[in-house]
């Protein structure tokens, strides 16, 4: 099938296949059913179930929108809404190492930008997608909060603070 | 003024964030305490300490919790907004990683305030992922230990605490679209009226506070509104906890009294500008305030004074930009900001963020039109005011006080056809920028 939003990476790239349905393994089914009784609605569990299929599977595959939709009673209408409105739900696959620099105002004026393009050329890859060995996915994010210890670079949930170009590439060693 | 420790006095405590420290150090007596008072007696002393709220607007917190009915036919709702995603911001980070009993005894005592139904969420921005982990660990701790849960030291209170992971929006910080967001909806800020005290999270009257804010709280149970009246001046009292970043050469977080002085602050505290450069402008109050010129910036760092300077203290997060910073292209990344922070519900705010951010990098490069300078504040003008909530008038502060404040420079990109000589390229233009 053809790509369906070929210029916009974050985009899902194809239709749900409904002969493909996806289940959460028991060990994340356990957490979904503590997750529900911590909200006074079913939708309200929405966003950590969304949380849990990416810790499960790593990005939220067109399947498990219809997935979610049928355990929290949500359309999938509404599930992919909230889906492509939050930034942290990959609508793609992403590499193994998702990293995520931070080049607002604050992380620039220390030179966020050189690390972005700095793995952008060492790793061969454009802007929001993945190395071809499905490795790395290099992204710009805003403010990720840390201002103080700027540039920060944000390696799946984990925070580098404090980078520079050096300190990037010995990181990168480590994430083979 | 010197530096305290009062709000971040366990931080630098080995293992900070167990409770067996916390209660050593005096922690959970100010929830035996309140317990022991009536709820409008905890009221009254938040009134009487004259604390406003940390979160941004600076709106009094006492007054706020007394906004709530009393016998709504809903329950009332406590949250925490944590989803600090402000630019130039990372105090609360600091509350919540370091010292997170200090806020969940803050939120016992608030929630027993405004008589919260047993549970309250924490809503934490999903990008702290360390800190909601922090969090979950120590709400365990506080169950436990029988501070959470069912009939709280006897009292016959209930209450518990759920940390809600937020997914990458800033607008999620946004009251109303903080409750949307833990409803489980696409964070949309929502009309007001009626406001969340009256109408909020599932229906029920909502307090929505800030880490900061619900952190002093067991501070003033402790030691009296009195105490805090005493750190700052009248209507801007207790600690306040200062983010700097950017060209300054010791960026970090710094607690005084509220009301240190900008100028010290960036200089003696802070050790002045990063490579001994000219300081050029300053943001006081995280992305969305208003810039100052160096000789604007002898001023004392409280809500009043800073927004009679014409900008606003918002979430104290201070951005040092030095003189090798090109103006265009910092209010170029703030506008991008904006542009792809706006949740795209009202047409002025989601077309004119981008337009913005648009116009600008045309100037930024070379590609300006001589009337440019003045289109930026006819868009602006366009935006302000014009949607449901703020982030079209945060949008609009930094381009606003730029362009006037900076005008020679937006003028001498248009004619120059580049930057000023003495600033310094920090990011290439030749590089693709994703969508949003």
């Amino acid at each position: 099938m053809a790509d369906l939003h070929p210029d916009n990476p974050y985009a899902p790239d194809r239709f749900p296949d409904r002969n493909k349905p996806v289940e959460f393994p028991p060990e994340a089914k356990k957490k979904f059913d503590y997750i529900l009784t911590r909200y006074p609605t079913k939708e309200a569990a929405l966003l950590p179930t969304l949380h849990l299929v990416q810790e499960v599977w790593g990005w939220i595959s067109p399947e498990a929108v219809l997935y979610v939709g049928e355990l929290l009673d949500l359309s999938p209408a509404t599930v992919f809404g909230v889906v492509s409105f939050y930034n942290m739900y990959n609508q793609k696959p992403v590499g193994k190492y998702h990293l995520q620099v931070c080049t607002n105002l604050s992380c620039m004026v220390r030179r966020a930008y050189d690390i972005y393009d700095h793995l952008c050329d060492k790793l061969d890859v454009q802007p929001g997608a993945t190395t071809k060995d499905g490795q790395y996915t290099v992204v710009e994010v805003e403010c990720l909060g840390s201002c103080g210890t700027a540039p920060v670079v944000q390696v799946n949930n984990e925070y580098h603070e404090n980078m520079d170009v050096t300190k990037m590439d010995a990181l990168l060693a480590e994430l083979k | 003024m010197d530096q305290i420790k009062v709000l971040l006095a366990n931080i630098d405590k080995p293992n900070s964030t167990s409770i067996d420290v916390y209660l050593d150090g005096g922690g959970y007596k100010a929830v035996e305490k309140a317990l022991k008072m009536t709820r409008d007696e905890v009221t009254q002393l938040v009134k009487d300490s004259e604390m406003r709220g940390r979160g941004g607007a600076g709106f009094p917190t006492g007054m706020k919790w007394s906004f709530v009915p009393k016998n709504a036919p809903k329950p009332t709702w406590l949250l925490c907004n944590a989803d600090e995603s402000e630019p130039g911001t990372f105090k609360d980070r600091v509350i919540m990683e370091k010292d997170p009993h200090l806020l969940i005894e803050g939120m016992i005592i608030s929630a027993y305030a405004i008589g919260s139904n047993p549970m309250s969420y924490i809503y934490i921005r999903g990008e702290f992922y360390y800190g909601a982990t922090v969090l979950d660990k120590a709400l365990d701790e506080a169950r436990a230990k029988g501070y959470l849960g069912k009939n709280i030291l006897g009292s016959g209170f209930d209450f518990d605490i759920t940390v809600a992971r937020g997914a990458g929006a800033y607008i999620c910080g946004e009251e109303t679209g903080l409750i949307e967001s833990v409803e489980g909806h696409r964070g949309q800020p929502r009309v007001k009226p009626p406001f969340p005290a009256v109408v909020g999270v599932f229906g029920g009257p909502t307090v929505v506070n800030n880490v900061e804010t619900l952190a002093c709280v067991p501070l003033i149970i402790n030691n009296g509104a009195e105490w805090f009246k005493s750190f700052g001046t009248p209507k801007n009292t207790g600690p306040k906890l200062y983010c700097v970043s950017g060209s300054v050469r010791k960026p970090g977080v710094y607690e005084f009294p509220m009301g240190i002085n900008l100028k010290e602050l960036i200089y003696d505290h802070c050790g002045g500008i990063l490579g001994d450069r000219k300081l050029k402008a300053v943001i006081p109050g995280g992305a969305s305030a208003p810039m100052l010129k160096p000789d604007e910036i002898d001023l004392p760092l409280n809500f009043d004074a800073v927004q009679k300077a014409g900008s606003m203290l918002g979430s104290a997060g201070i951005i040092v930009l030095d003189d090798s910073v090109c103006i265009v292209d910092a209010v170029w990344r703030l506008a991008k900001f904006f542009a792809h922070e706006s949740c795209g519900q009202c047409t002025p705010c989601r077309e004119g963020t981008n337009w913005l951010e648009s116009v600008l990098d045309r100037i930024e490069r070379g590609e300006g039109r001589p009337q440019d300078a003045d289109l930026l504040l006819s868009m602006s003008d366009n935006i302000g005011g014009k949607s449901l909530c703020a982030l079209g008038d945060a949008a609009i502060g930094p381009v606003i006080s730029s362009v006037k404040k900076f005008r020679d420079e937006f003028i001498y990109h248009i004619e120059h056809k580049s930057c000023l000589p003495e600033t310094v390229r920090y990011r290439r233009l030749d590089r693709a920028v994703a969508a949003h």
